[in-house]
Parts: structure tokens; sequence; C-alpha cells
């Protein structure tokens, strides 16, 4: 016999899955924009690497292809990953990354909703650990390059490693806003000299501040459409702007400003797309408080003090560790048993 | 008073008060609202369950084949408990046996079946004015006229409208009604408004309730409408009708009573323990028909939906064939199953021939198209968007994680039991994941495995003290046996000594015989002496330490036994 309730709503994974999709479509618009369609290429390679894998380690457990395949999530893991990694890479960066994200750090746990660390992030950490060299070939956005290599010649570069006769790839990669900041105040600029570098704009580097913007819009309709809730990127963005502008205004010559954290690298994408991962994120809402406050402090230290110049991944994956414990922590009171109630 | 002051004035100034969660599903409810409450005519047969009330079933008292009247009563009330059961009409018992009723178990309980004669003649009734009579004979009339919770709960009217330790600040008069498709109560208030106000009088009487708050929720304007002109037309004092926002499950009783009082009625916890008590519409109106009429409860207003022709509500006779009433109504043919409740917390009825009962508030002809079969499930990703719509504030994703990993403990560490199985979890779920049959399942599970504890303990208790008995009873024959060697032994080595040392067996025959009488007489006096403990004058030092000792032993044991709530005879003794 069937039992109530008898009605349900039409939501369904796959539909919140696509809506986080639209959202991420604002910030690749800009990247190209900025960047020049190779970020495409990426996320063209990543997707079709996340369905193979997929759709392989299903076949491996035995689990139906059809509604595991149409929930959309290894899209997302794949998106997050090309967008966090340089475009202009060997194409065999991204499937790497993609392939052991949605094999091990995925299908190895469980699958879908058992995943204790972010798929995409695994692949980002696996990738920045065992490449470190490509991993930091970022192009520079085409206001600043000094050769515009045509679409062509970047596909070529990709899929076979060979640069156009004349062109080297130092003339069209450059270090990350982030990483720039980071080695030139070990050289022992202040931090007013080195944002006076053409590569900085507005509030952190060229373009890259447009696409983290990007993602911030697509992140507020996210929230407006309630996919995700909103106390995880406003804790997030919220401490992370704190530390930075009590630090900067300790010392403004060794620490940037909290725009520019905002504004640099992953934070963005981080806040509205990584850590809102349900998956790896508390449920209850003291639990995303701690966890979101927690990430953001670990970002800045990571940026501040650590080996990497972006510290989102790391942050995403040490607070996926934790969950549990805080979810363990964090249980609110039940109807009629609150204290401090009758 | 457990109401503090702070809440006191809330209530004065009518703030309303919010629950955590609630869905808005559609409600089709105005399908059933476009026509008036229609009677059914008499079906051929009603199929009256004795057991529609929680409490104990009540007690046949009528033969096959005996003629009864409308309004006869035929199930006697049994126990503190329970509620009589009338004939709704008059006509012929024809059978009393176990039949399928209207129950999400499916299991037959006890049933009068009776075939109308058509006269529907009544038995003589006669009501009473409730100011002039005490409040033991008014709650005797409820519950002699069968009166109980017609929102579904089905409780004793009678032992709910009593409240000894706790004084009662508000009577809740519950017309929120926040099912989709159900109507009937909505359909009650609008015809029926003044004895509905009438009998919440009574009530409030009977509770010696300061204020009755009467909560609708905001979509049903034309039953707010009715209820307020009724209230000001026959001047009822302290009491408010009070629109509620549309907000499912708001018509769950602690919901209702925390958006119109601000208290939160804790599960395990009574309302009446916060000074609150609540009832429905329709039992309001019920208590005053028994009491101003004299009439039982013999029939309820069921909203007809779904699949059929003209949704409708009835004025249904308990025990009314479900099949009939959905014929009535212009039942559709692709119409696969029968609904009774609404579609968040209804059940999905055994067949459709059960009878209508007390609970029966309405009736949904589901079709596969109305209802599609549920999807797949997917793994829960946590998104814990039922989190956010439980009325109860619990962690459904996490209890349903416990539930299905069977760590019942864990589940009940996070309250599954405050869980009312509303339905808004599994309702917003977008993997599909049926929820509530998770918790229905832990639940169930649990009371098992306790039911099945408790019995093996018991069983155990009983198997330990067998044991125990058993080596007490071994123990204490061994005892008495080695004391009586002991004396025999005693005895002949007395004679012995008294004996020469060399026996010729030839030499004196009659001697001989003479010192095995003296031997047998000395061992008999042993034996004596050994039986009656204290007299050990004839004992050895060493022997008396030992006869000490094994009392002591004694002692100690059927201390043991009596510690041990020894319920058996005591332990014999020679």
């Amino acid at each position: 016999m069937w039992s109530s309730p008898f009605l349900t709503t039409p939501v369904s994974v796959s539909q919140i899955m696509l809506r986080v999709l639209y959202a991420l479509i604002p910030g690749v618009a800009l990247y190209v924009w900025y960047f020049g369609p190779a970020i495409l290429v990426s996320i063209t390679l990543a997707v079709v690497t996340a369905v193979a894998t997929e759709a392989a380690m299903l076949k491996l457990r035995n689990r139906p292809l059809k509604p595991f395949l149409s929930d959309n999530s290894a899209l997302i893991t794949a998106c997050l990953l090309a967008l966090s990694i340089p475009p202009l890479a060997p194409w065999w960066l991204i499937v790497i990354g993609t392939a052991f994200g949605i094999a091990v750090a995925k299908h190895l746990y469980g699958g879908l909703g058992s995943n204790t660390f972010n798929p995409a992030m695994v692949g980002y950490a696996v990738l920045i650990i065992s490449f470190p060299a490509h991993m930091t070939q970022w192009l520079a956005p085409g206001m600043l390059s000094l050769l515009q290599l045509p679409f062509s010649a970047q596909l070529s570069y990709i899929f076979s490693g060979h640069l156009p006769s004349g062109s080297t790839l130092d003339a069209l990669t450059m270090a990350t806003p982030l990483d720039t900041l980071k080695t030139q105040l070990h050289l022992g600029l202040s931090v007013d000299e080195i944002r006076s570098m053409p590569i900085y704009g507005y509030l952190a580097g060229k373009g890259s501040e447009m696409v983290a913007l990007g993602f911030a819009l697509g992140g507020i309709y996210l929230i407006a459409a309630r996919i995700i809730p909103w106390v995880l990127p406003a804790a997030y963005l919220g401490t992370l702007f704190i530390i930075a502008a009590v630090f900067h205004q300790i010392d403004p010559e060794h620490y940037v400003g909290p725009l520019f954290h905002l504004f640099s690298g992953a934070a963005m994408l981080g806040a509205f797309f990584i850590f809102t991962d349900p998956v790896g994120s508390p449920t209850t809402f003291r639990g995303r408080v701690i966890y979101a406050c927690s990430a953001a402090l670990l970002t800045w230290l990571i940026r501040t003090f650590g080996g990497f110049p972006d510290g989102v991944a790391f942050a995403a994956l040490l607070m996926n560790m934790c969950v549990p414990l805080i979810d363990a922590w964090t249980q609110p009171s039940v109807f009629g048993k609150k204290e401090g109630k009758r | 008073m457990a109401l503090s002051g702070d809440s006191f004035k809330a209530i004065e100034m009518r703030t309303l008060h919010h629950f955590h969660g609630g869905i808005h599903p559609p409600t089709h409810k105005s399908q059933s609202t476009g026509t008036g409450i229609a009677t059914l005519p008499l079906p051929e047969k009603l199929v009256v369950p004795l057991h529609q009330h929680v409490g104990n079933c009540a007690v046949p008292e009528v033969r096959v084949g005996e003629h009864v009247l409308k309004g006869q009563r035929i199930g006697r009330p049994e126990g503190r408990q329970s509620s009589a059961v009338h004939a709704p009409t008059s006509g012929t018992v024809a059978a009393i046996d176990m039949q399928t009723v209207a129950h999400a178990s499916g299991m037959p309980d006890l049933c009068v079946t009776l075939i109308p004669d058509g006269k529907d003649e009544w038995i003589a009734h006669a009501g009473v004015d409730y100011r002039n009579t005490s409040h033991t004979d008014l709650r005797h009339m409820l519950r002699d006229a069968g009166v109980v919770g017609l929102g579904g709960a089905v409780f004793p009217s009678d032992i709910k409208s009593y409240s000894r330790h706790h004084k009662i600040t508000t009577l809740v008069i519950n017309g929120a009604e926040c099912e989709p498709y159900i109507t009937c109560d909505d359909m009650l208030m609008r015809e029926r408004p003044r004895d509905i106000l009438r009998g919440a009088e009574v009530l409030r009487e009977l509770l010696y309730a300061d204020e009755v708050l009467i909560g609708i929720e905001d979509n049903k304007p034309e039953a707010i409408a009715a209820m307020r002109k009724a209230l000001e037309q026959d001047g009822h004092q302290h009491m408010e009708v009070i629109a509620v926002p549309t907000l499912y499950p708001g018509g769950g009783a602690k919901q209702l009573i925390l958006v119109l009082t601000g208290v939160e009625v804790a599960a395990g916890v009574r309302s009446t323990e916060k000074g609150v008590q609540c009832f429905n519409v329709a039992t309001a109106w019920s208590v005053w028909r028994a009491i101003a009429h004299g009439e039982p409860l013999l029939s309820r207003i069921v909203t007809v939906t779904g699949n059929v022709e003209h949704a409708q509500n009835f004025e249904v006779l308990l025990g009314t064939p479900v099949q009939e009433l959905v014929a009535y109504a212009g039942n559709k043919p692709d119409t696969g199953r029968y609904i009774m409740g609404g579609p968040m917390m209804g059940v999905d009825l055994p067949n459709s021939s059960v009878g209508v009962t007390k609970a029966t508030n309405c009736i949904i002809a589901a079709s596969p198209a109305l209802f599609p079969p549920p999807q797949p499930a997917l793994p829960c990703i946590r998104c814990t968007r039922c989190t956010d719509v439980c009325p109860a504030e619990l962690q459904p994703q996490d209890l349903y994680w416990f539930a299905k990993s069977n760590n019942f403990g864990k589940a009940q560490e996070f309250s599954l039991f405050d869980c009312i199985e509303c339905g808004a979890c599994a309702y917003v779920c977008p993997s599909h994941i049926p929820l509530v049959h998770y918790y229905r399942y832990a639940k169930s599970e649990i009371l098992v495995r306790d039911h099945d504890k408790r019995a093996a303990d018991l069983a155990r208790e009983r198997h330990e003290f067998r044991q125990f008995r058993i080596e007490r009873e071994k123990q204490e024959k061994a005892e008495r046996l080695a004391q009586k060697e002991r004396a025999a032994a005693e005895a002949k080595a007395k004679a012995v000594t008294e004996l020469p040392t060399q026996v010729d067996p030839a030499a004196d025959a009659d001697d001989t015989q003479q010192l095995r009488i003296d031997a047998a007489l000395a061992r008999a006096k042993e034996q004596a002496a050994a039986a009656s403990p204290r007299n050990t004058e004839l004992l050895t030092p060493e022997q008396r330490s030992e006869v000490e000792a094994i009392e002591a032993r004694r002692a100690k044991i059927h201390k043991i036994a009596s510690d041990a709530g020894a319920d058996d005879e005591p332990p014999k003794r020679n």
C-alpha cells in the first residue's frame, strides 16, 4: 500500500543543479569577454570527461545510468574545476583533474550525496600539487597581453603543446593578481606600489575582478531562487572582509585591503558555488555560520601566509572534513523544547 | 500557572505567532465548495465499526437479527477511555463480525452490519439545558452520545473536556482545515455556525476556560464571515474568530495553538498543562447536538472530491460504504484508489467497501493523473529543504539517514518521536525520497523492539529465577542428605565404641542382637536431635561448628531468595 503524503513538488535534483549551471553564465560570459574563448574549451573538455567518468563509475557500481547522469551534478563539478584552473593548459590537465574528482572524490565515497569532499576541489588540489608549473599559466586579459594569439592557435596549443613560431608562452600568460601580490611583497614592495602595477584594476586584478563580479551576480540569483542559503556566502564574504580590513588597517604596507580579497582568486566562486555545495556543508544555521567563517579565515591565512597563491580550495577541503562534527555540535532544539521558552 | 504575563499580553493584543517552516501546496478546495452540504440517500447497508475512537473498543449491545432504532446504542463504552457507538438509522442487525475498516493498517475490526428499514425512525431522545446540568452529567452525555474529536484524531471528547490539575486559560476551536482538498469544516462553518459556537460555549463551561479563540485559515473568507456574524448575533462573550495565515500544517493542534497563543506544546506534553485545550469545529457542533438535542453522533460531513464529476460535501451516516458515497458524487472510471483524509496525511484505503467512520473527513477519489505514482528516489543531497519546512523543527535529512541505516538509537536522540508526520518534508524533497515512510518505519521498529525487549527481559528474569530456585532446592536436598548420613555415621560410631573390639559372630547371638537394637535406638535419637538443630548438647564442638556453618549458609540462601522477590513456596524443612 501507498502512504502519505501523496503530493510532491515538481522540483527535482536535476533542476536545482541546472539552475546552478545557469547561475554560472554571467561569470563565464565575462571570462570569455576579458580572456578569450579558451575557457569554453576547458569547460567542454571537463564536461565530456565528467560525464564519461560518471557513466563508467555508475556502470562499475551497478547503478542505473539514466537517473544519475541526468541529475546534472557532474556538470557542476566539471564547470567549477574548469573555472579554477588556467584555460591555456594542456588538455590532459583538466581531464586528469576532472576524472580524479568524479571517480575518486565522488564515486569511491558513495556517489551523489555521499561525497565528503567537494569533487571539483579535490581535482584542483591534485592538479596544483602534481603539476604546479602548468597551474600557473594563466591567460593575461586581452587588454594586457602583448601578443594576441588567435583562437585556432590557442586550440592548437591546448591539444598539441605547440605555439606558433615567434610567440612564447610568457608573452601570453602571467601570474595571477594574488600570486603577483605575494611575490612582490616578498621582494619588499609595499601593497600600494604593487597595486599600481598595470595588471591591477579597480578592485583587484584587471579582468578577473569583473569575472568575480559575474559570479557574484549568479550567486545572488541562486539566493533569490532559494537554491543556496544566504548565510553561507554572507558569512564567508563578511568574515573575509572583516579579517582583511582589520589587518589592512593595522599594516597597510603588508596586508592588502578587503575588497581586493573579495574580488581576487576564487573567493566569489567559492562563496556562492563551492562552499554552498550542500553535500559538503553543514545543515544547521549555526553550523553554516561556523563553517563559512572558518573557511574565510582559512582562505585569508593560506593567501597571506601559505605556500599557495589562493586558499579557497584548501579551505573548502579542510572545512568539508569538519562538517560531521559541526553538525553534531550545532543541533538546534526542537518544537516546544527550546530553553528559555515555555 | 505556567502562562507568564508577557504571553498573556500577547493574547490580549491578538498578535499572531508563527510556527517554523510550513508549505503552500495547491489547495484544490474550491472544487468542493460550489454547492452546499447535501444529504446522501439511505444506503442499502451500513457497516458500523465499534472501534471508531481512541481507546477501548465499544462492546456490542445488540444481537444479530435484532431491530434497532435510529440513535439506539449498539456499542457500550468499555473502561475509562472509550466511546459509545449508535445505530445511524433504524433497521435490522444483519451481522456482528470482523470486517476490514477504514484504517491505515488494513486490519479487520469488529463491525455491526445494519440493513436499514427505510423508516429512519428515531429512538426517544431529549436534550438538556447545559447551564442547569452538572458537569459530570454533561460529560456522561458526551460519552454516551459517542462524541469524539472529528478533526481526525477521534479522541473521546468527554475526557478532553475535563482538566482537574491545570487551569485552562484558552479554549482553541480549530477551523483551520489546512489540508488540501478537504472542505468539510469550511462548509460546516458556513452553514451551521451558530451551533458550533454554542457547542464551544458548552466546552468552555466544562473547562472553565477564560476565552475561546476560533482559528480559521484566511483562505476561507465565507466561513470567517459566517462565524463572525453568528458570534455577533448570539452575543457570545470572551470569544473571538481569528483569521490565521494559510500555511500547511497550520491546522495541526499544536501549530494552531502556537499561532493563536504563542504557547509551544512539546511532543508528549498535553496542551492542558500549558493552559490550552483544542477542539475541532465539527466536534463543537456535535457537542451541541448531543447536549441540547440529545442526538448522538450518527453522521458526519464528508468531502467527496478528486476524480469525481461533482465534488461536494455530504452529510453521511456512519458506516456508509465508501463506494456508495463516491458513486453518488459521480466517480470517474479511471479512479484507482481512495484516500481517506487529505493528500498530505491521509491513508490509502484498503478497499472501497469500508464504511465511513467518525475519522472520515474526506474521501479523495485518486486517479493516476491526479496523483501520479511516486518518482524514483535519488540519494539525499543534504539540501535542507526539509529542515526549512519542518514544523517540529527537526532535522529530517538526519532522521532519514538514521532510519535508513537502522540507527534507531540515534534517530530517537534526534527526536524522531516529535515528528508529527505532516509530510511537508517529503513534499519539498527534490530527491523525491518518501521521508515520512522512513520515519514511520523507524518508529514502528523502535516500538516493536521496545516491546520485544521488555518481553525478553521478563522471560530472562523468570528463567534466571527458576534456575536459582532449582539450584537452591538441590542444595537443600543435598544438605539434608548429608546431615542424615552424618547422624547415621555418628550413631554407628557410638555403637561401635560400645561393642567389644573383636566380635565373634558365633559367641553370643543374643548379645549382638541386643547391641544392634541399642544402636538403632541411638541412631533414631541422633536423628531426632539433628532434626531440631538447637538441640546440640550431644554434639562435639567440631560437629556443632559444622552445623552452625550449615545454618548460616541456609540463612544466606533464604535471604537471597527473598531478595530476589521469591513468590514461590518457602523452602521446605523436615
